[in-house]
């Protein structure tokens, strides 16, 4: 039987028939890997926490290097010793604060009624204890994150950033180390104690970073909207937690 | 010859060197610029095209006699699009930081325009078997190309091969860097690879004359 296949209605069937078969495959697949592909977002989070706490495979002057995967699991476990939601003045240990979805958690936020969950993770290094907080903003494209390690006297200790869509080679850059280890030493608060954030610009004089105690980090050159972007994310998610940190005195 | 009959040798053998999809036709150049920085996802980006061309080939030779023809591009690019998600799914769940190192690459395949020419111009003419050696023949020569590209950016932009150095250490001053030899940062720039590419252009015409179009 030779089937026509210039007619209108077997080109309508076929069409229908095309979706439906591809559409089953594919979420045959998504389904099937999703368990993999959770476990793979998991430890990256994990691989970025620890980075920000300077628990690396960075070697010199080298490349962002992360605690490898098959590592990461236990190297958080002793890392990490406790994670807290905090809810207004609410502080509650939660074992997996750190799968909080920082975004979904500011779309709730915009109900006046809601308050916004924390998460906060504490852990030693070196005999010190070390906070670290996730941070999320926005960039020139896309969406920017990242995690920012503190001392008590919200010292930085270190931080990790990451994007979705900057510019190769300008804001995309926020990634790489010369930018991240300019960050570590900065003070959060000024000398009165009152919460000032980091200021990522150009102009404050001091190119090098030598000023720990300045509030401000230099910008990367064409990347000033990233940069601001890094400012803003900062102040905005940081600040939150400054009463918390207060109480720790 | 045992395997493979002369006309299907020809299949496989012919894209690798005098009709090469990238130095002959030209096609697929975005990515060959994109990803070549490194040697590492050059050859993930091979072995992807390598799958997803064969694969596709063979399903659209097999889908050719009841393919609409009004619909027939359409029909063509879901395949693309399918089999390159499967790609990126598989990716992500085995190879995590590579796929975020090829990022929107492995999406990109779905526009490279070696497989959509190849479905259109073969696989839409022609059986299964032939259409597979087809699909074979042009990826390798594609990888082959990214392949060659991927090791001299990295070995001369970087000084590693797969990440080793092997040339010597450029921060402690071991190996080459020792007596002076500095790395090419420019090589590990995108437009390095046009002109890497244009070289390999050149030494393949100027070895087969009859390459050369007036």
């Amino acid at each position: 039987m030779a089937i026509d296949t210039e007619k209108n209605s077997y080109t309508v069937i076929f069409a229908i028939v095309m979706v439906l078969v591809v559409g089953s495959i594919l979420a045959g697949l998504a389904s099937g890997l999703k368990p993999l592909v959770d476990a793979n977002k998991r430890f990256e989070k994990q691989q970025n926490i620890l980075y920000a706490m300077g628990i690396n495979a960075n070697e010199g002057t080298s490349d962002v290097a992360f605690i490898s995967t098959d590592k990461v699991e236990e190297e958080f476990k002793n890392a990490i010793t406790k994670q807290y939601v905090i809810q207004g003045a609410d502080v509650t240990e939660y074992p997996e604060a750190y799968l909080i979805d920082i975004k979904k958690e500011e779309a709730k936020a915009k109900d006046p009624d809601y308050t916004r969950k924390l998460p906060l993770f504490e852990g030693e290094k070196d005999g010190e204890t070390i906070y670290v907080i996730p941070i999320r903003g926005k960039g020139l494209w896309d969406a920017i994150w990242g995690f920012v390690a503190v001392d008590k006297s919200m010292t930085i200790e270190g931080v990790f950033f990451d994007h979705a869509g900057e510019t190769p080679g300008l804001g995309a850059e926020i990634k790489q180390r010369y930018f991240m280890d300019d960050f570590e030493g900065e003070h959060l608060l000024n000398g009165a104690g009152v919460f000032k954030g980091i200021n990522v610009a150009k102009g404050n004089a001091d190119p090098k970073n030598e000023r720990k105690n300045d509030n401000a980090v230099d910008a990367i050159a064409g990347a000033t909207i990233t940069g601001d972007g890094v400012t803003a994310m900062i102040m905005k998610d940081l600040k939150m937690y400054v009463p918390y940190f207060k109480t720790l005195k | 010859m045992g395997l493979l009959s002369k006309k299907d040798s020809k299949l496989i053998l012919d894209p690798l060197a005098d009709n090469n999809p990238i130095t002959i036709q030209v096609l697929g150049i975005c990515s060959a610029l994109a990803i070549t920085a490194q040697l590492k996802p050059s050859i993930v980006m091979a072995i992807s095209v390598v799958f997803v061309l064969s694969v596709g080939n063979v399903v659209i030779s097999l889908m050719r006699n009841i393919i609409p023809s009004k619909i027939r591009i359409i029909v063509q690019l879901i395949v693309v699009a399918t089999l390159v998600i499967i790609v990126d799914q598989v990716l992500k769940a085995f190879a995590y930081s590579l796929s975020k190192e090829l990022s929107v690459f492995i999406g990109l395949i779905i526009t490279n325009c070696i497989i959509m020419g190849r479905f259109e111009a073969f696989a839409l003419g022609n059986g299964p078997w032939k259409s597979f050696l087809d699909g074979i023949g042009n990826a390798a020569g594609y990888g082959l190309i990214l392949i060659i590209v991927g090791f001299f950016r990295e070995l001369l932009g970087s000084g590693t091969l797969f990440g080793f150095k092997v040339l010597g250490d450029s921060v402690e001053k071991t190996g080459l860097y020792a007596i002076g030899y500095e790395n090419n940062g420019f090589m590990v720039l995108p437009p390095m690879a046009l002109i890497v590419v244009g070289l390999i252009i050149w030494v393949q015409r100027s070895r087969n004359k009859e390459l050369i179009e007036d």
